[in-house]
């Protein structure tokens, strides 16, 4: 469906008489206002801007929502992306393009405001997120199976670069925590390896490639700092986090807050934790830690700890609102059913949030006025409002899992 | 010795073997329990991700116990948790055997 050509359900009212048609007026004037009002989704002029759309992954059936974030309305529903299971988007730096990982290996080029599929490739067996480069050329994939990145031409999807991720005697390790950095390049991690890889497309599409070894066991995910400087994978084998400047690669990847766990037990992990770039608010970075019920906190001038916050659960998302004030946690099954906000000065829980079973994902409207939730089983996304957790909105979804506002396109790391 | 360890862990399986069936509801709840939280590591589509498949292919030739045991108590070493304690023996047969058969692929 065309979003150039949406205009909604205009059923005609038929006037009876003449005694009705005053009626007929007041009812064609409202439907008309509430299309206006509702799906805010194009001016007079048949033409929209994009910097306010969104996806929202509906996992199960494979397809995705186009939703708007000034109206909060959904616009329509693009099908045949395969399992999307943990399915994740990166966006054209027009903002017009998304490109989605799927979890059976299809990367797709989604065109959102016609809301169509323009290219897919059934790239791997498994993949599990991707990432764009600085300068929108390139999007990379990160896959499990077979474990390595494949990099392709974001004009149509073709083939550009292919580094399988090989280690140790011609074992291949499943790739996580990819993101872009400043210079054309591309960095990643390696979990079964215990590696970070940085390629580097600078020079054209014949990657060079830097391999940090022996970097801790089991790097589950992986942030760049807002800034692009900083690549930071969190561990899930051992207590710890592996820090990358990349203004200085040379100097090597060093460990921080090493064994924050003290040796205690972990509790059983039912739900992998996720880091991004949101993670960091001023000076503090947030971080879920692995198997405890607790957010840690890191100063990014030292990379010491600067405190752990106790919270609900398991955390799974740790996000940062964009100005820095709050910090939103959402967490681990069985627990999935609740939201923490955390007071970013006071280093402390100011709300909790009991949107309903299976909250999956969080994503903020680009200036943090409005935070948008996925509630997997309700079925719904939930649009509240940062200052005063009032619910604004209430749209239905299928099974939603991953949010993905357009701004994310001029966002390093995103 | 190595007689008696044989037997004694076959009698610590049978002991898990003695199986009922989980009621028609907790059924349909491990079912989604399976999809979604087992999924999101081992796929949706349980054909693997972070965590191996679990297809029948893929599990193919391993015994109930085993992977009931491995439910219950995870794997040491991986990423694998155990579920103990969010699922009891029966429940954790009856997910072994359906994934053996095959039935819960979507």
């Amino acid at each position: 469906m065309s979003l150039f050509g949406w205009s909604g359900d205009t059923r005609q009212v038929r006037a009876e008489s003449v005694r009705t048609e005053w009626l007929t007026t007041l009812v064609c004037t409202l439907m008309i206002l509430l299309l206006v009002f509702a799906g805010g989704v194009e001016a007079d002029d048949g033409l929209r801007g994009s910097g306010d759309l969104a996806l929202v992954v509906e996992r199960a059936n494979g397809s995705l929502q186009v939703v708007e974030t000034t109206g909060n309305s959904s616009l329509t529903r693009i099908e045949g992306l395969g399992d999307l299971s943990h399915a994740s988007a990166v966006f054209s730096r027009d903002q017009r393009y998304a490109f989605v990982f799927g979890r059976d290996g299809g990367l797709s080029k989604v065109d959102l405001l016609e809301g169509t599929v323009v290219a897919r490739v059934i790239q791997s067996g498994n993949s599990i997120g991707g990432a764009i480069s600085q300068d929108g050329r390139l999007v990379a994939v990160s896959n499990y199976d077979p474990g390595g990145v494949k990099v392709f031409s974001t004009d149509d999807l073709a083939l550009v670069a292919d580094i399988p991720a090989e280690f140790g005697t011609g074992q291949r390790s499943k790739v996580i925590g990819l993101v872009d950095a400043p210079g054309r390049r591309f960095v990643f991690s390696l979990w079964d390896a215990g590696e970070i890889w940085l390629a580097d497309f600078s020079k054209g599409d014949e990657p060079s490639i830097s391999k940090f070894r022996d970097i801790g066991r089991n790097p589950y995910d992986a942030l760049i700092t807002p800034d692009g400087r900083h690549y930071i994978a969190g561990l899930f084998g051992e207590d710890g986090l592996a820090l990358l400047d990349l203004w200085h690669p040379e100097r090597g990847v060093r460990r921080i807050l090493p064994g924050y766990g003290k040796g205690e037990a972990k509790l059983p992990v039912y739900k992998m934790p996720h880091l991004e770039g949101w993670a960091v608010a001023g000076n503090l970075a947030f971080v879920p830690a692995v198997g405890r019920n607790e957010v840690l906190v890191i100063d990014t001038g030292t990379w010491l700890e600067a405190g752990r916050i106790p919270v609900h659960g398991q955390p799974v998302f740790v996000m940062a609102r964009p100005d820095g004030r709050q910090i939103w946690v959402n967490f681990a099954f069985p627990k999935n059913d609740t939201i923490q906000v955390i007071d970013a000065e006071g280093l402390a829980i100011s709300k909790t949030l009991k949107p309903g079973k299976g909250v999956l994902h969080m994503e903020f409207e680009p200036r943090g006025e409005e935070i948008w939730v996925s509630v997997r089983d309700l079925d719904e996304l939930h649009v509240y409002d940062t200052g005063s957790f009032e619910r604004l909105a209430t749209l239905p979804a299928q099974k939603p899992s991953g949010i993905f506002m357009t701004a994310r396109a001029a966002r390093i790391g995103l | 010795m190595k007689w008696l360890a044989q037997v004694i862990f076959s009698l610590l399986l049978s002991g898990l073997a003695s199986a009922g069936q989980p009621l028609p509801e907790r059924q349909a709840e491990l079912r989604y329990l399976l999809e979604q939280d087992c999924g999101s590591c081992h796929g949706l589509t349980l054909k693997g991700g972070l965590g191996p498949a679990l297809t029948p292919a893929a599990l193919a030739g391993k015994p109930p116990e085993f992977l009931q045991y491995t439910i219950l108590y995870g794997r040491l070493g991986t990423a694998m948790p155990p579920w103990r304690g969010i699922l009891n023996e029966d429940e954790s047969r009856w997910l072994a055997e359906r994934l053996l058969a095959g039935e819960m692929q979507p």
